[in-house]
């Protein structure tokens, strides 16, 4: 992503901030989808909306959920934090503040794996596809791509 | 320093646009109707089954028991359930002599007949099993042409008296899929192929049987040494 897609001119501190930005973004609308999923799952939404996708198959397997909690929850509290940590991050400049920059980056990575094991028991096991959990993936993978863009660019 | 904070300033008014978008969505969906899904090809797992054997009627020291495998949407089923079941449980079921076990066998491609079941199991929570499935069986011709019948069930869950905010978060999770599916791949593995079937014992009756030929059979096997 470059500056020019956002229309926002990024000189100097705000150069610093543009991959946290992008990860608040992304984490709010990761919150989102995570917060339609489950409530979806819990009853208080009547439809998912999935196209010709298989939604329904894969909320209800026993795969959403995991030791007794939604998956759907867990990627919530997941994306909350992550959305907490860009907002910090966008305090002060990553060379000051570095912590939630790398706890971003951990907890972004962690989340890539568990999307992985998520997406293989889709295809291999299940043989179906949720496109929002799909969507989650790839909201969670550009989220470890920015932290990932913002470590390089703070240890040059 | 000024660019700084107008790009701040433009990056937070984005971000508040996107959450004002998607909460008002989400609190659009949810008040919406909602529509009950209950899910076909579930992955049964333990705990959907978990101290789950049936739904029992009858006194546990009864000499007989009989397993009944059907399905809400099946007319047969319906016309038994009606017609034969009240005078079994009057003459054997609350005499003692008899103890009855439904299990849920939704033929395939009737997706009705799993919103029907789920619909007695989420009654089952409050208590009132067989007071919805009675209800289920009696309205059949009320509900089992509607392509969602859910408003109609629910209806007869508001005649039971069922705590309706209770009924309503039960059926839209569907929390109780994995246990149809279980009771219909139990019926699959001991042969069941159509509705309604009675397992009396041991030996397998599928189609309807009048309330005489099932007494004679109970009181046949109630006389048989243990």
């Amino acid at each position: 992503m470059t500056s020019s897609d956002w229309s926002i001119p990024w000189p100097n501190a705000l150069t610093d901030m543009r991959y946290r930005m992008t990860s608040a973004l992304l984490s709010l609308c990761g919150v989102l989808l995570a917060a339609y999923l489950y409530l979806y799952k819990t009853g208080r939404i009547g439809t998912l909306a999935c196209g010709t996708g298989s939604c329904e198959l894969v909320q209800f397997s026993s795969y959403a959920k995991l030791l007794g909690i939604e998956v759907s929850l867990i990627g919530l509290a997941g994306y909350l934090v992550l959305l907490a940590l860009a907002i910090a991050g966008l305090s002060a400049p990553a060379d000051q503040r570095p912590a939630p920059v790398r706890a971003l980056l951990v907890l972004a990575g962690l989340g890539v794996l568990f999307s992985a094991y998520l997406t293989s028991i889709e295809l291999f096991v299940l043989h179906a596809i949720c496109r929002w959990c799909v969507g989650s993936a790839v909201i969670i993978t550009l989220i470890f791509g920015a932290a990932e863009l913002d470590r390089r660019r703070t240890a040059r | 320093m000024a660019d700084q904070t107008g790009g701040l300033k433009r990056f937070y008014t984005l971000f508040a646009v996107v959450a004002i978008v998607g909460v008002g969505a989400i609190g659009y969906l949810m008040s919406q109707q909602k529509r009950v899904i209950i899910p076909v090809d579930v992955t049964v797992q333990a705990s959907d089954t978990a101290g789950f054997h049936g739904y029992l009627l009858g006194s546990d020291s009864a000499p007989v028991e009989i397993t009944e495998y059907a399905d809400y949407e099946c007319p047969h089923c319906g016309q038994f359930a009606v017609v034969t079941f009240p005078d079994i449980k009057a003459r054997l079921i609350d005499t003692g002599k008899l103890r009855w076990r439904f299990r849920d066998f939704p033929l395939n491609g009737q997706t009705g007949s799993r919103v029907a079941a789920h619909s007695a199991a989420c009654a089952s929570d409050q208590g009132k099993y067989w007071e919805q499935s009675a209800k289920i069986f009696d309205g059949q011709g009320s509900w089992a042409l509607e392509p969602d019948p859910a408003d109609v069930l629910r209806g007869f869950a508001r005649d039971n008296r069922l705590d309706l905010a209770k009924y309503d978060v039960c059926m839209t999770s569907a929390k109780y899929a994995g246990r149809i599916q279980a009771d219909y791949e139990s019926g699959g593995r001991l042969g069941v192929h159509a509705t309604p079937t009675f397992i009396i014992g041991g030996k397998m009756y599928p189609g309807g049987l009048a309330a005489d030929d099932i007494k004679r059979l109970v009181d046949s096997l109630a006389q048989r040494p243990h």
